[in-house]
């Protein structure tokens, strides 16, 4: 038995000249989500046809729905181009699927231009077949409650009736590259999604402090890479050590620019990252005013740092909008593993909220940030993850 | 090319196998890997290495051969004996006695028997890990079917007093039974069950240099047990399942290695801890000895706090230099909240959470130690240094 999975793909269909391109990262992220399952993937006019076996169907749904540019799926039947034979299929989905009480309309779609009958005229023909059959039916134009689909292909007819909500935004890859800096936390794997979501493909990069920080926040990260890997396939995850560097700042700078000062060296790392992999953007889970280092402040003082455009998904949302996203994505979970991801040791007791640019640039005169950063990007580990 | 070598101080977690062990484990496993119950030859000869493995248990606990029953090692053996004893013995009496510093697998064996309506006592320790044996005199009662105690403690190593334990519990009623949780003290310390007047007794092969995945309870006989799971009639109904033969084989050889240097073992154990202790003395480290003096505890355990210290961070600094121990107890590591054993003792806070395990083993020498104290020295040093700038 073969199952008929129709993908539908809204957005990248308005981009006009680019549409080739979209259509074919959309094609190869496809693929690859569906790898190992033996399953076929057809081009159509402006849909996906994916052909695999039926005991596969589920297991196909559900990867598809991680597919970003995937506005939604159905499970279709086939016939052949023939009247007949798609009145026949029509039936059989109407009586499988009919709740009392539905009023219905029936969609056709004619992309191969050759079959004798007109979109409009296989509407009326197929709804009066229906209509013979049930005839207490009601015809809905407007809103009805169960709709059936014909669509009209080069070989063979699709019809079927419910559409499975995709995960829509843009093909993975289709607008760049940028690297995510992931933490273990909830927010920053929630921003790297939602990176996804727009069509960028990411690196991430975790910065640890062991020995302060241990061996089990690591593979946390590494599981979060796993996850996030559903969506924007196989990712590369760097792993930089900044115990080095927290020493410094905790031997040389005023305690209460600790974090600040922590951060900018952070970005800095990033932005050599960035640059010498050929990364367009950083993306970062911060929000605004969550915490002491995401004051506009913080954020201003962190930034200057680098030239790097800095995107900061998240900003606009609320707690508890990224944490129902994290469960969604099926990164909350991981990200709720106690193990702690900074050590304790080194926050001060009063973190600066609000810290002057001309305070920080001052405090970090003692630092060798070109030195430090050098140092941290040669013990830099980088592995390539994969679910 | 200089190599250093792994120094391992995670013994009571579990110990690397000896040579001897492996080997058997493996050639059993390619060689002889019939169904001890299968009446060809391979399942006769597979039963033979059970038999032999059950005589050098019975050798080293002094007891007879047809009262070890296998299992999978010290959880299962501590379930076999608690629940098995508990239910069996239900109309008698709904009363168990126990420790608050037991290992969790009779902890929460016996919180499960809570659930199900029998009483359940958890004597307290004093600030070394001792029960009171008055305090369990006032708590034996008539209806009292079952005492369990741990005889080494897993976390700071005390070694109850077992003997007067058994004495005092037979006294008042012969018919209640005695159970001792020997995971920690098997093979390392001598063991007497029936000088203890004991009824049960656990014990795990990794503890020994054994195998994972086999472990043993004594049952005095006459005693009945209401097993845990139904099937055939291996280990004589009492625990049926397919014998784990490699690893029950890898037992038996990892006893008898262990037994035949037994005094010799725990005098280099005590030699290695003191030397620990001396050694951080000496570099002007701040620590304290949580659980009884070194040389009153069992050989191969030993439980240092360094106050201000937190255990995690100290030891990760040591496993970059490849040496192995545990906070607290390897157990807990994943959970925040603090040993419950270090709890029982009374330590403050402060002490709790800068708490190391070093658990020793004869792969241990001296030269690991002075390695372990240097690195320790350092650390702390250098952990004082960023915790007191702020």
């Amino acid at each position: 038995m073969t199952a008929a999975i129709l993908v539908r793909y809204g957005e990248i269909a308005l981009k006009g000249k680019n549409r080739m391109f979209f259509e074919k990262t959309l094609l190869e992220n496809i693929k690859f989500a569906l790898k190992g399952l033996g399953a076929r993937v057809v081009r159509m006019h402006g849909r996906l046809l994916i052909m695999g076996a039926a005991d596969e169907e589920e297991e196909i749904t559900r990867r598809l729905s991680r597919v970003f540019g995937v506005v939604s799926v159905s499970s279709v039947e086939t016939a052949p181009l023939d009247l007949e034979a798609i009145k026949e299929k029509a039936l059989e989905i109407m009586e499988r699927s009919l709740l009392p009480g539905d009023s219905f309309k029936v969609e056709a779609r004619r992309s191969n231009k050759s079959f004798p009958l007109t979109s409009p005229e296989l509407n009326r023909i197929i709804g009066g077949a229906i209509l013979e059959k049930y005839p207490r039916l009601k015809v809905d134009l407007e809103n009805p409650s169960f709709q059936l689909f014909i669509e009209v292909g080069a070989r063979e007819a699709y019809i079927y009736h419910d559409h499975v909500a995709g995960p829509g935004g843009l093909p993975v890859g289709s607008s760049g590259r940028a690297l995510l800096l992931l933490s273990g936390g909830i927010d920053s794997p929630v921003a790297g999604w939602m990176a996804m979501k727009r069509g960028l493909r990411l690196e991430a990069l975790h910065f640890h402090s062991y020995p302060f920080t241990g061996l089990r926040s690591r593979e946390k990260v590494i599981d979060l890479c796993r996850i996030l890997s559903r969506y924007g396939g196989k990712m590369q995850l760097h792993l930089v050590n900044v115990a080095g560097i927290q020493k410094e700042i905790r031997a040389s700078c005023p305690a209460a620019l600790g974090i600040i000062l922590l951060r900018r060296m952070m970005m800095r790392i990033a932005g050599q990252i960035s640059r010498s992999r050929g990364l367009q953007a950083l993306v970062t889970g911060e929000s605004l005013g969550q915490v002491a280092s995401q004051t506009l402040e913080s954020m201003i003082a962190i930034d200057s740092v680098t030239s790097m455009l800095i995107l900061r998904p998240l900003l606009g949302m609320d707690k508890h909008e990224i944490v129902a996203l994290a469960e969604k994505t099926g990164t909350y979970e991981i990200s709720i593993r106690p193990y702690e991801d900074c050590c304790t040791l080194f926050l001060p007791r009063h973190p600066a909220t609000r810290p002057r640019l001309e305070k920080v640039v001052q405090a970090e005169a003692a630092l060798d940030a070109g030195g430090l950063t050098a140092a941290a990007l040669e013990n830099m580990e980088t592995m390539l993850i994969e679910d | 090319m200089c190599l250093v070598a792994e120094i391992y101080l995670d013994n009571s977690a579990t110990t690397r196998p000896f040579d001897e062990v492996i080997e058997l484990h493996s050639r059993i496993q390619k060689e002889n890997y019939g169904n001890p119950s299968s009446s060809h030859a391979r399942g006769v000869a597979a039963e033979k290495l059970l038999n032999e493995s059950r005589r050098s248990i019975a050798l080293l606990l002094k007891c007879r051969e047809e009262e070890i029953y296998f299992t999978s090692g010290g959880t299962e053996a501590n379930n076999l004996a608690l629940k098995g004893a508990a239910y069996r013995r239900r109309r008698r009496g709904n009363h168990i006695i126990t420790t608050q510093i037991e290992h969790p697998s009779v902890l929460n064996c016996c919180r499960k028997l809570e659930e199900e309506g029998f009483k359940v006592t958890f004597l307290p320790v004093d600030r070394q890990g001792y029960i009171d044996l008055d305090q369990l005199s006032r708590a034996l009662r008539n209806e009292t079917i079952l005492v369990s105690t741990i005889h080494v403690n897993n976390e700071i190593g005390t070694i109850q007093p077992v003997e007067k334990i058994g004495a005092l519990i037979k006294s008042r009623n012969p018919q209640t039974l005695y159970h001792v949780d020997g995971v920690q003290s098997f093979a390392k310390i001598p063991a007497a069950v029936h000088r203890w007047q004991a009824d049960l007794y656990s014990c795990s092969a990794h503890k020994i240099h054994g195998p994972k995945g086999a472990g043993a309870l004594w049952v005095r006989k006459g005693v009945t047990l209401q097993p845990l799971f139904q099937g055939g009639d291996q280990e004589r109904a009492l625990r049926p399942g397919t014998e784990n033969t490699a690893a029950v084989a890898g037992f038996g050889l990892a006893a008898r290695l262990s037994v035949a240097h037994m005094e010799e073992s725990a005098a280099q154990l005590y030699r290695l801890k003191e030397k620990l202790c001396r050694g951080l003395h000496k570099a002007g480290v701040e620590f304290y000895v949580n659980g009884p003096p070194p040389e009153e505890a069992a050989p191969h355990i030993i439980n240092l706090s360094f106050p201000g210290i937190k255990a995690e961070v100290l030891l990760r600094i040591l496993e970059e230099e490849d040496i192995y121990a545990s906070p607290g107890s390897a157990c807990h590591s994943r959970r925040p909240d603090p040993s419950h054993v270090l709890a029982a003792i009374g330590l403050d806070e402060e002490k709790l959470s800068g708490s190391l395990r070093f658990s020793f083993s004869t792969f241990n020498n001296e030269g690991e130690i002075d390695r372990v104290v240097e690195r320790i020295a350092s650390g702390v040093r250098e952990l004082r240094m960023l915790a007191g700038t702020d």
